[in-house]
C-alpha cells in the first residue's frame, strides 16, 4: 500500500478537451493546451490554481460565480476563466490587483449568507468555499443587518423576529447522504453533475435570484422519492457540506486514501477508499479509473458496508450432518475435517467424485488457485465457475466467429459511436456506470435500438430515447438478429469491402444465401417474434448505414436456450456492418459481475486451462505439468449442472464452493437442492452464511474486496488492482484460505503475496505474459492481451486482423424454445435485476441499500393482471413446471402482455424454484430468460417457501463456542 | 442425469450442427460432445444408445459411435 503513490487527480476547473495545440502566456509562462480548454484548465496545466467555486472538471463550465475572472491582454473587462476558451498568443494575468479585488468583494457577498461554524461543519478540511475564503484573502464581512430587523439569509433557523421563512431544514431522506440548504451557494455543480455526468436530471435550481434553491424532483419530492439513484456525482461536486456523505458527517475526514476496484458489477469501477486508520470513511470513484472516469454507482460507492454486518461469520465451522447444528471450530480443524473428507471420497468413489466451484466475485489470483487445486490436487477437470450460468454462450459463440470470447472494445469507446443496439441488457439497472457514459453520448447524437422484452428505462428517459424499441417475445432473439441480418443483405447494405478482406469470403456467401431466404424476413419473423416487420427494417438499415455501431449485450441474450446462437447472429451483424476493430464499434458483452471475465480467462471452465486453451491440447498440458509439477487429466471435467446431475446419480459426491450461492443464484432450486443434499462433503467458503450453506458440511469464511490483495478483470479486459485497506477480518485472504486447504490435502503451496500468483499465471497463459503487480501500479490498469507483442495492452481487439485469421459467418437458424406456453403456463416469465441490488444481494441487502428494493415483486401487464382478479400490491402465486412461489405483484406497461419479469435479489422469493433445467445448446448456460408460468391469487407465502424457511432456520443453528 | 435431459441435451446440439453447411455434421457433434462433455456423460449416452436410443436424432446415434 505505501509504495503505490496516487498520481495526480487534482480538480482542473474544466473538463479536458481534444484538439490542435495553441500556446499562449498565463502569469509569464508559456503554456501549450489542446484547442477548446478553458483558461481556467490552462493555467492548472501550468500550476496555478485560478480560484474557483461553480466549476468543477467533471462538468461544463457554467460561469455564475464570477470568482475566477482574469485579465487578458487586449479584452475589456474580467472574463471568467472557467467559460473564456484559449486563443494563440493570448497574454493572461491571473493575479492583478483588480482581479483580487473583484474575487474578494465576491467572496464576501457569498460569507454573507453563509453560516460561520467551519469548525463544527462536517465538510471542515475539505470545503472548497472554506479554501476559496482563505484564498481570496477575506478577512471580513461589512454587511450589517438594518436597524431592528434581520439580515436576510438562507441559514438561521431562527432570528429574532420569528422563524426564518429561508430557512429550510435538512434533508435526511436518503441513506447515504444529506442535503443541509443552509450550507448550500447556489453554485448549481450538482444540477450538473446529475445531468451531465449521471444523466438522471433528478435536480433542479427552483425559483431565481436570492431566492434560488437547489430541489430534488417535485416539490413534494425529496431526495428518497425524487428520481434520484444514490450515484453520488453530485455529492461529489459540491464543493461545500451541503451534499455530504452520512459516513463522514458521523467519522469526519479521512486522512490517507488507497485505490481499489469496485467489487460489484462489471463495469469495475475504480476507487479510493478513504481512511481514517483502518476505518473505512468513504469510497469516492476515482477519476483516473479508466473504465469509470469519475462516476460511479449506489453499490459500488456507498453499500460497502455487509463488511461489518453482524450475519458475518468469522470463525471456521464444521458438522457431521447437514442436519446438525454448526461447531465453530480452529481453522486447522476445519481444514483437516474437510481434507479428510475429500480425500476419503476420492478413496472410495474416485478421482472424479469431487470438484469445485470458482467465483465470478473473487480475485483473478483466488480463481486461478482454485481451479489450480482441482486440476493439480483433485486430479481432475472438476472446475465450473457462476460464469457458466450468465456468460458462457459468450465464451463460445465469439470464440467461433471471432476466436476469441473477448468483448472487442474499451468502455471509451462508447464516445465514438454514432448507433449503439443495447440487446437483452438494462445497464442503467445492471451496467449503472457504462449507462451514464452511453446516455451522455446518446444526448450528443447517437441513436439508440433497443431489443428487449420489457420497455427498460432507456427506451424513454429524460433527454434519451430510443430510435426503434423492438419489443421481441423472450426466446426470439435469434430470429430477430437473423431478420436484422436478412434486410442488411437483402438490401445490400454490408460492407463488402470488410468482409471480403477480413472475413471469409465463401462462408459469407453461405451465410448471405441462408440469411436472405425469405422465411429470415422481418414480415415472416412477426409472427413468432411480435416485432413489427417496419420497425425492424428500419432499424436494421439505420444500424447499417448510421455510421460507427456498436452491439452491447446482456443476458437477456445468453440466458436461452440458443444462447450461443445469438451470440454467433450478432457477431454476424458487426462483421456484416464492417463494425470491428475500431473505436465507436465492436460487440460488448456487460458481464454482470465483477470478474466474470477473469473468472472465465483464469481457466474455471472444466474443458480449458488458463488463456482458454483446451485440455484435450497435449502442449497446453505440458506447461501447466511441468509448472505444477504433475499430470493433468485430458478430459474434460462436469459443469455446474453435471455436478448436480452426477451428485444425484451418487457418483458426485463432494465440491468446494467459493463465494457463490448456487442454490439462489442456480436454476430450478429444487434440483439443486437434491444435488447438495445427496453430496457427502460441501465446503462453503464466504462471506455469510448463505443458502448454499443449509447444505454444507464445511463452512470457511470469507474475506471482503476491502480485506486482500489481487485483481479484477472488467468487461473490457481491463486488469485492476484490488488494494487491501484492512485486515481480514476472518484471519486470512481468500487466497490464503485456498492454499491452506490445498496443502491439507497435501500440496505444498508457498505463495506469500497474490503477486506470485500473478507472476504464475504470466509465465503460463500468452495473454497475460506481460502481466505483473509493477505494471499495474504503474500504469493503473491494462487490458489483456498484455504481452511482448502488446506491451501496454490492447484496448481494442481484432485491429488489422481476427484472433483466428478470418472471420467466420455462421448460419443462425432459430429453433423455438422447448418450454412453451400453453393453457396450464400461459405466460413467460424473464427474470432480470435492479440497480441497488446485487444478484443474490447477500452484499447489498445487508446495506442500506435495501430502501430502493425490499423484496422481489413481478411486473405483470394491467391487461393480464385484470384477467386474473389482481391489483397492484396483492400478493400472487407463480407456479411452473418446476415448481412455485409467491411474491406481490407490480401492475405496469412496462412488459407486454403475456410477459411478467421478476429479479432473483430474495431468497424469501426464490424465483429459481420456477426457472426450468432447460439450457443452452452449446454451454448448459441455463435457459432463465424464459419460463412458461401460470399467475394466479394467493394469500401468502407458499407451501414450499414455508418449508424452505423452516429448513434454513434449522440449517443455521450454531452451537454456542465451547470454552 | 435423467435420460429425457440427456437426450434433450444431445438433441439440441444436433439440431444446431444440422443447420450448418457442414460435409460432415455427425463429427462435428461428436467432436462437441468430446469437447465438452464429461466422460461419465458420453458414457451415458453410448450405454443409452446401446438400448436402442429411443428419442434420440439419428446425428445423435451417429455421432455417439465416434465419442
Ligand atoms: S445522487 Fe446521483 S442521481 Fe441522485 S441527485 Fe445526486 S447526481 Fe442525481
Ligand atoms: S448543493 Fe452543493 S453543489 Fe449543489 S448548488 Fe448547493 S453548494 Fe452547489
Ligand atoms: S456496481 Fe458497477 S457501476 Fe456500480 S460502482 Fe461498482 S463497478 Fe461501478
Ligand atoms: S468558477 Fe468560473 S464563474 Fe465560477
Amino acid at each position: 500500500m505505501k509504495d503505490f503513490i496516487i498520481p495526480d487527480d487534482r480538480d482542473m476547473g474544466t473538463p479536458a478537451r481534444e484538439g490542435a495545440p495553441v500556446t499562449l502566456t498565463i502569469d509569464g509562462f508559456d503554456v501549450t493546451v489542446p484547442e477548446g480548454t478553458s483558461v481556467m484548465r490552462a493555467a492548472a496545466e501550468a500550476g496555478i490554481s485560478v480560484p474557483r467555486l461553480c466549476a468543477t472538471d467533471s462538468v461544463e463550465a457554467f460561469g455564475s460565480c464570477r470568482l475566477c475572472v482574469v485579465e487578458i491582454e487586449g479584452r475589456r473587462g474580467t472574463p471568467s476563466s472557467c467559460t473564456t476558451p484559449v486563443a494563440p498568443g493570448m497574454v493572461v494575468n491571473t493575479g492583478s490587483s483588480k482581479v483580487r479585488k473583484i474575487r474578494r468583494g465576491v467572496m464576501e457577498l457569498y460569507i454573507s449568507d453563509h453560516p460561520l461554524d467551519c469548525l463544527t461543519c462536517s465538510a471542515n478540511g475539505d470545503c472548497e468555499l472554506q479554501d476559496m475564503a482563505g484564498a481570496v484573502g477575506l478577512r471580513d464581512v461589512r454587511y450589517a443587518a438594518p436597524e431592528g430587523g434581520a439580515l436576510d439569509n438562507h441559514f438561521e433557523a431562527r432570528n429574532t423576529s420569528g422563524d426564518n421563512h429561508r430557512y429550510l431544514p435538512k434533508d435526511e431522506s436518503n441513506p447515504y447522504f444529506t442535503y443541509d440548504p443552509s450550507k448550500c451557494i447556489v453554485c448549481s455543480r450538482c444540477v450538473r453533475a446529475c445531468e451531465e455526468v449521471q444523466g438522471t436530471f433528478a435536480l433542479t435550481i427552483e425559483g431565481r435570484g436570492f431566492d434560488s434553491r437547489v430541489s430534488a424532483g417535485n416539490p413534494f419530492d425529496d431526495f428518497l422519492s425524487s428520481d434520484c439513484v444514490s450515484c453520488g456525482a453530485c455529492v461529489q461536486a459540491c464543493p461545500t457540506a451541503t451534499l455530504q456523505e452520512k459516513s463522514v458527517v458521523e467519522l469526519g475526514t479521512p486522512e490517507h486514501s488507497v485505490v481499489t476496484t469496485c467489487a460489484y458489477c462489471g463495469v469495475g469501477c475504480s476507487f479510493k477508499a478513504e481512511m481514517q486508520g483502518d476505518t473505512l470513511v468513504r469510497m469516492v470513484p476515482w477519476k483516473n479509473g479508466k473504465a469509470n472516469r469519475g462516476h460511479s454507482c449506489v453499490k459500488g460507492r456507498f453499500a460497502y458496508g455487509y463488511a461489518h454486518h453482524q450475519d458475518r461469520i468469522l470463525n471456521p465451522m464444521i458438522r457431521d450432518n447437514i442436519t446438525d447444528p454448526w461447531r465453530e471450530v480452529s481453522w486447522d480443524e476445519a481444514l483437516s475435517f474437510a481434507a479428510t473428507r475429500l480425500r476419503g471420497l476420492q478413496e472410495k468413489h474416485g478421482a472424479k467424485s469431487i470438484g469445485v466451484i470458482t467465483s465470478s466475485r473473487c480475485t483473478n489470483e483466488e480463481t486461478y488457485l482454485v481451479q489450480k487445486l482441482t486440476r493439480a490436487v483433485f486430479g481432475n477437470n472438476n472446475t465450473d465457475t457462476c460464469a457458466r450460468v450468465c456468460h458462457s454462450p459468450t465464451g463460445y459463440g465469439l470464440g467461433q466467429t471471432f476466436g476469441t470470447s473477448a468483448g472487442t472494445q474499451d468502455f471509451d469507446s462508447v464516445e465514438h459511436t454514432d448507433v449503439v443496439i443495447v440487446i437483452g441488457a438494462n445497464p442503467t439497472d445492471g451496467h449503472p456506470v457504462f449507462a451514464s457514459r452511453l446516455k451522455k453520448r446518446l444526448r450528443a447524437g447517437a441513436k439508440l435500438i433497443v431489443i428487449d422484452p420489457r420497455r427498460i428505462d432507456l427506451v424513454k428517459s429524460a433527454h434519451v430515447e430510443a430510435a426503434h424499441h423492438l419489443p421481441l417475445r423472450p426466446g426470439t432473439n435469434v430470429a430477430v438478429v437473423t431478420a436484422l441480418a436478412h434486410v442488411i443483405v437483402t438490401e445490400k447494405l454490408y460492407d463488402e469491402d470488410f468482409i471480403r478482406t477480413r472475413c471469409d469470403w465463401e462462408e459469407f456467401q453461405a451465410y448471405a444465401e441462408f440469411v436472405s431466404n425469405p422465411r429470415h424476413s422481418p414480415e415472416m419473423a412477426e409472427e413468432l417474434t411480435r416485432v413489427p416487420a417496419a420497425e425492424l427494417r428500419e432499424a436494421a438499415r439505420l444500424f447499417a448505414t448510421g455510421g460507427n455501431g456498436a452491439i452491447y449485450y446482456g443476458l437477456g441474450v445468453t440466458e436461452h436456450s440458443q444462447g450461443s446462437t445469438t451470440v454467433m447472429g450478432i457477431a454476424n451483424l458487426a462483421m456484416l456492418t464492417g463494425n470491428v476493430g475500431r473505436p465507436g464499434v465492436g460487440v460488448n458483452p456487460l458481464r454482470g459481475q465483477n470478474n466474470v471475465q477473469g473468472s472465465c480467462d483464469m481457466g474455471s471452465f472444466p474443458h480449458e486451462l488458463p488463456g482458454y486453451r483446451h485440455v484435450k491440447l497435449p502442449e497446453v498440458r505440458k506447461i501447466f505439468e511441468d509448472a505444477w509439477g504433475v499430470s493433468i487429466d485430458p478430459e474434460p471435467g462436469l459443469r455446474i449442472p453435471n455436478m448436480l446431475d452426477a451428485a444425484v446419480d451418487g457418483t458426485f459426491k463432494g465440491l468446494y464452493c467459493q463465494g457463490e450461492d448456487i442454490l439462489q443464484s442456480d436454476p430450478d432450486t429444487k434440483h439443486v437442492a437434491a444435488g447438495l443434499a445427496a453430496m457427502e462433503c460441501v465446503i462453503v467458503h464466504d462471506l455469510f452464511l448463505n443458502e448454499t450453506a443449509n447444505y454444507a458440511h464445511v463452512f470457511l469464511p470469507g474475506s471482503t474486496f476491502l480485506e486482500k490483495d489481487g485483481t479484477f478483470t472488467n468487461a473490457e479486459r481491463r486488469i485492476n488492482r484490488v488494494r487491501r485497506v484492512m485486515a481480514p477480518r476472518n484471519g486470512y485472504a481468500d487466497w490464503e484460505v485456498t492454499q491452506l486447504l490445498a496443502n491439507a490435502m497435501g500440496a505444498n503451496w508457498t505463495y506469500t503475496h497474490p503477486s506470485q500468483i500473478m507472476d504464475e499465471i504470466a509465465a503460463t497463459t500468452p495473454s497475460f505474459a506481460g502481466v505483473t503487480y509493477d505494471l499495474l501500479d504503474e500504469k493503473g490498469s491494462v487490458q489483456w492481451p498484455c504481452n511482448e507483442d502488446h506491451p501496454d495492452g490492447t484496448p481494442l481487439m481484432h485491429v488489422d486482423g481476427f484472433m483466428r485469421g478470418k472471420g467466420r459467418f455462421i448460419v443462425t437458424e432459430y429453433v423455438a424454445t422447448d418450454e412453451k406456453t400453453g393453457p396450464r403456463f400461459p405466460l413467460l416469465l424473464t427474470t432480470g435485476r435492479v440497480l441497488s441490488q446485487y444478484n443474490v444481494g447477500a452484499q447489498t441487502r445487508r446495506t442500506a441499500n435495501s430502501v430502493w428494493h425490499g423484496e422481489d415483486v413481478l411486473e405483470i401487464h394491467p391487461h393480464d393482471a385484470e384477467n386474473r382478479g389482481l391489483n397492484e400490491g396483492d400478493w400472487v402465486k407463480l407456479a411452473s413446471r418446476s415448481g412455485e412461489t409467491s411474491l406481490r405483484a407490480h401492475v405496469t406497461e412496462r412488459v407486454a402482455p403475456g410477459v411478467v419479469y421478476t429479479t432473483f435479489h430474495h431468497p424469501d422469493t426464490q424465483a429459481n424454484v420456477v426457472t426450468t433445467d432447460f439450457s443452452d445448446w452449446a454451454t448448459n448456460c441455463p435457459e432463465y430468460k424464459v419460463t412458461a408460468v401460470q399467475v394466479s391469487a394467493s394469500n401468502g407465502p407458499s407451501e414450499w417457501q414455508e418449508d424452505y424457511a423452516a429448513q434454513a432456520e434449522q440449517a443455521r443453528r450454531i452451537l454456542p463456542a465451547a470454552e | 442425469m435423467s435420460p429425457e435431459k440427456m437426450v434433450h441435451m444431445a438433441n439440441q446440439i444436433a439440431t444446431f450442427f444440422k443447420s450448418q453447411p457442414d460435409e460432415d455434421q455427425a463429427e462435428r457433434v461428436a467432436g462437441h460432445l468430446r469437447d465438452f462433455w464429461e466422460p461419465r456423460m458420453r458414457d451415458q449416452l453410448k450405454a443409452y444408445v446401446a438400448a436402442g436410443g429411443e428419442g434420440l436424432d439419428d446425428l445423435v446415434i451417429e455421432a455417439s459411435e465416434r465419442v
